[in-house]
């Protein structure tokens, strides 16, 4: 199969406006792109729109050779396509191990489980330690979520959309709000990722950019400006007019 | 075994070993308050896995209430046994609450509260204008079911039949609780929209609880009619259900046996403060209205401090 | 025949009316607040007893009309913001335990003043006389109350959709993050809102005390039509409190003149065919 994921004219109006207007654009498997723009680009909507939150208003969406437009974000999600937050979407009364627990085992059938006990699907445990040591956070294991720090939060919320196994992880500025500290660890983790999980990445700092993609989409009102490796992407004018032109 | 963990099995057991023994004890008036705690207990804790576990407010579980005590009152005079006292209510309810749980789960929020709320309504319109169903009086003269070929119309009898029964559901309750589809119950309680994100049929989920909730609901029902011996069309009404969100309140929400302890706080209050004064409804208005500002915890939320789990 | 069926269609004209105005309140405070008010028909309670109290001191119907609404907007203000304005946070549950405490608190209160048995209250003398309106025979009174109904919805409109605080209200009803986020002070609407609908339901118990007399339960039991009104209608539209309740009204008065064995189901049958067809009821805003 060619690309993992395709988007075909994929557009999306709420009243008179546009927020995404004819995006097309495709993703390797293996492939790490990133998507920047200026606030009010539509990328947040175009995830939206992935994922299955919002229904488009026109054009297609092939995910694994499969179109999934207008299915329900369950079922995209089962198909192996998994979201981070930009805001923390974390469930915060629980541990950080149930956290990755009950997203690991969003898949298999041992949810339908009445009478069982939870400490005998062993699968979704493991997958939890391993997304905690991914995302460095098996020190916090039993802490409950809402007693984090931010940052460790924000690995969290990567982790809960690592720990489905997804073939395409879409990141929604997965370093919003962060220290540079903390974005350096960050990045770092996210370039240990094996490359079997494809990523898509919203971004503003150039830096987690330019470190982790293959190549960039520059969104612009809803449309696709440009699309190349960071350093095309970088010293085209366009762009930067773009970004200064919205500020 | 730790040693919190010891204190509360020695305290259940304890509990247990009381309710038990009660009649041997006391008068008939007390043991048949006691039994009326028990069976709204049911009542409640079913309520709870609603409220507390998977965070849908439901204002028309009295539906499958009615539903389990009609679907007894209906069978248990020819049939005595216990497949017309407890295995036919229990499936009528579930269906009842299936129906009903279709309609009023897939639209959600603030209109899933009207809609159970009207549905409940609905029955006790069906029920008030029906003859077949007695209309306003409703029927009478529902005998007990023999039990593996004992009767038991009497007090012990009744009373050791029924302590099974909440045991067995409280049991029942825990095990669900505890289980993994509980610990789905709680995410989504927790976090709806994430679980949908992360891949479950939250839809799915949550009818299966309204079902399970809607099952023992009507066993509940099923129980009173067989301990009054008759039921009329006012255990449909919406207000039934509210006063069992109240028991939930007082006893806690998210614990499963805060569902009896508040059914005893409620019922043994309403009993204590109507033989005082006639103002019972607005004293029980003014503890819900205080206890929903000033106590969310509820009676055991305080004993135990915040629900926690572990995986 | 067909004045019979008029007579009807006119009855079910009134009843409609009465709910419109006991709707609209619980629609904006739905579709505002997201909060369940189950306490609603507990202020068209308040309203009948108000107006029952009020006839009694001064002899005046018209007087009590104008001033009943009144105390009962303030009483629905005072709850709003000693009781409801803590809870927006915590969400549907904590609101519907309470104003469900409420109703049992206004219910009690009521019956301890004026005691539990049916109060009558009387026709204003002006309407007192039945009339002959185009074949069909009906008291003058109810023609008064569909045409001051009517009167109300016409006005209400002109408010909601004409006025600078209708706006507000509006943009609350949508979205009422952002209206906070657009500098309008929120928490006064609610408590404006609250109050407005509140004293709208007051003003339909007033209304139809003539009709349908005073009664302790009467608050409890007029929720349910209310909600299903609201349910059919969809919830924050003015435009599907008219709809729904002109439609119950209907349902419910020829139900009961055609099928008196099952009139009660009659209103129940409507809303589970709307919902079937509708979900979000007839003029709702599509569910995500």
């Amino acid at each position: 199969m060619e690309h993992l994921l395709a988007l075909e004219g994929l557009t999306r109006r709420f009243g008179a406006l546009s927020a995404v207007n004819g995006v097309s654009l495709t993703v390797a498997a293996r492939e790490r792109r990133a998507i920047i723009g200026p606030n009010g680009a539509g990328k947040t909507t175009l995830f939206n729109l992935i994922t299955g939150h919002l229904a488009p208003s026109a054009g297609g969406i092939v995910f694994g050779g499969m179109p999934v437009a207008g299915l329900a974000p369950h079922v995209i999600a089962r198909r192996g396509l998994s979201r981070s937050f930009q805001r923390n979407n974390l469930f915060p009364r629980l541990t950080v191990r149930e956290n990755l627990r009950l997203a690991a085992a969003a898949d298999g059938r041992g949810s339908w489980n009445l009478l069982g006990s939870v400490a005998r699907l062993r699968a979704p445990l493991e997958r939890a330690r391993e997304t905690a040591k991914a995302v460095g956070l098996v020190e916090r294991l039993e802490a409950p979520a809402g007693q984090l720090s931010y940052g460790e939060q924000r690995q969290l919320e990567v982790g809960v959309a690592l720990a489905t196994a997804p073939r395409l992880l879409l990141l929604d500025e997965p370093t919003a709000g962060m220290s540079p500290e903390e974005t350096l660890r960050m990045t770092r983790m996210l370039e240990r990722l094996p490359r079997e999980i494809t990523l898509l990445i919203i971004e503003h700092d150039m830096d987690v950019v330019a470190s982790l993609a293959d190549r960039v989409t520059v969104l612009h009102y809803g449309e696709v400006l440009i699309e190349g490796s960071f350093a095309e992407v970088k010293s085209d004018p366009r762009v930067y007019e773009v970004y200064l032109g919205s500020a | 075994m730790t040693a919190p963990v010891l204190a509360r099995v020695v305290a259940l057991v304890v509990l247990t070993a009381v309710v038990a023994l009660f009649p041997l004890a006391a008068g008939t008036y007390p043991v048949k308050l006691l039994q009326e705690i028990l069976i709204w207990g049911i009542f409640a804790m079913s309520l709870d896995l609603l409220m507390g576990f998977a965070g849908m407010v439901s204002f028309g579980h009295s539906a499958f209430f009615g539903i389990g005590a009609y679907t007894a009152a209906l069978l248990l005079p020819k049939f005595p046994g216990l497949l017309a006292a407890l295995v036919a209510p229990a499936a009528a309810a579930a269906l009842g609450a299936l129906v009903i749980g279709f309609f009023s789960i897939r639209v959600g929020g603030v209109y899933f509260i009207m809609l159970t709320l009207a549905f409940s309504q609905m029955f006790y319109a069906v029920a008030f204008q029906n003859s077949f169903l007695g209309a306003e009086d409703g029927l009478v003269g529902v005998p007990r079911p023999t039990v593996l070929g004992m009767g038991i119309g009497s007090i012990g009898g009744f009373h050791a039949y029924l302590l099974v029964i909440v045991l067995a559901c409280a049991l029942f309750l825990w095990r669900v609780v505890r289980s993994p589809f509980g610990h789905v119950l709680r995410g989504i309680h927790e976090n709806e929209a994430r679980m949908q994100a992360v891949g479950y049929p939250v839809n799915r989920y949550k009818l299966t609880a309204f079902v399970i909730a809607g099952m023992l609901a009507g066993v509940a029902g099923s129980l009173y009619t067989q301990f009054v011996g008759s039921i009329s069309p006012s255990a449909f009404l919406w207000t039934t259900s509210g006063e069992a969100l109240l028991m939930v309140i007082i006893g806690g929400t998210g614990t499963v046996f805060g569902g009896i302890l508040g059914a005893g706080a409620f019922i043994l209050l309403q009993s204590l403060v109507s033989s005082y004064t006639e103002r019972w409804m607005l004293i029980l208005g003014l503890t819900f209205v205080l206890l929903v500002l000033f106590a969310p915890g509820g009676i055991v939320g305080a004993l135990r401090g915040r629900v926690g789990l572990r995986a | 025949m067909l004045a019979d069926l008029f007579a009807q269609a006119l009855n079910g004209l009134a009843y409609g009316v009465l709910l419109f105005l006991l709707s609209v309140g619980l629609t904006l405070i739905f579709g505002m607040l997201d909060v369940v008010n189950l306490a609603h028909g507990s202020y068209y309670m308040l309203g009948a007893y108000a107006g029952l109290g009020l006839i009694a001191a001064t002899g005046n119907f018209w007087l009590a009309l104008a001033l009943a609404p009144l105390a009962v907007g303030v009483i629905g203000a005072a709850v709003e913001r000693t009781c409801l304005r803590p809870l927006y946070r915590r969400g549907p549950l904590d609101q519907v335990l309470l104003t469900f405490g409420l109703i049992y608190v206004f219910e009690d209160l009521v019956k301890w003043i004026w005691g539990g048995r049916i109060r009558s209250i009387p026709t204003p003398d002006l309407f007192s006389a039945s009339v002959n309106f185009g074949g069909a025979v009906i008291p003058s009174y109810r023609l008064f109350v569909i045409v001051f109904g009517l009167g109300m919805a016409v006005a209400l409109w002109l408010l909601i959709e004409r006025t600078r605080l209708g706006a507000i209200i509006r943009a609350g009803v949508y979205d009422s993050e952002m209206s906070a986020g657009m500098g309008i002070n929120v928490s006064r609407v609610f408590t404006f809102v609250f109050a407005f609908g509140a004293a709208l339901a007051g003003l339909s118990g007033v209304i139809a005390g003539p009709i349908q007399s005073a009664y302790p339960p009467m608050g409890a039991s007029i929720l349910v039509p209310a909600l299903i009104v609201v349910v059919v209608g969809g919830l924050g539209s003015l435009k599907g409190s008219l709809a729904g309740s002109l439609i119950i009204g209907q349902a419910e008065t020829f139900g009961k003149a055609w099928l008196p064995g099952a009139s009660m189901l009659i209103i129940y049958v409507v809303m589970a065919f709307v919902l079937l067809v509708r979900p979000q009821g007839l003029f709702g805003r599509a569910l995500k």
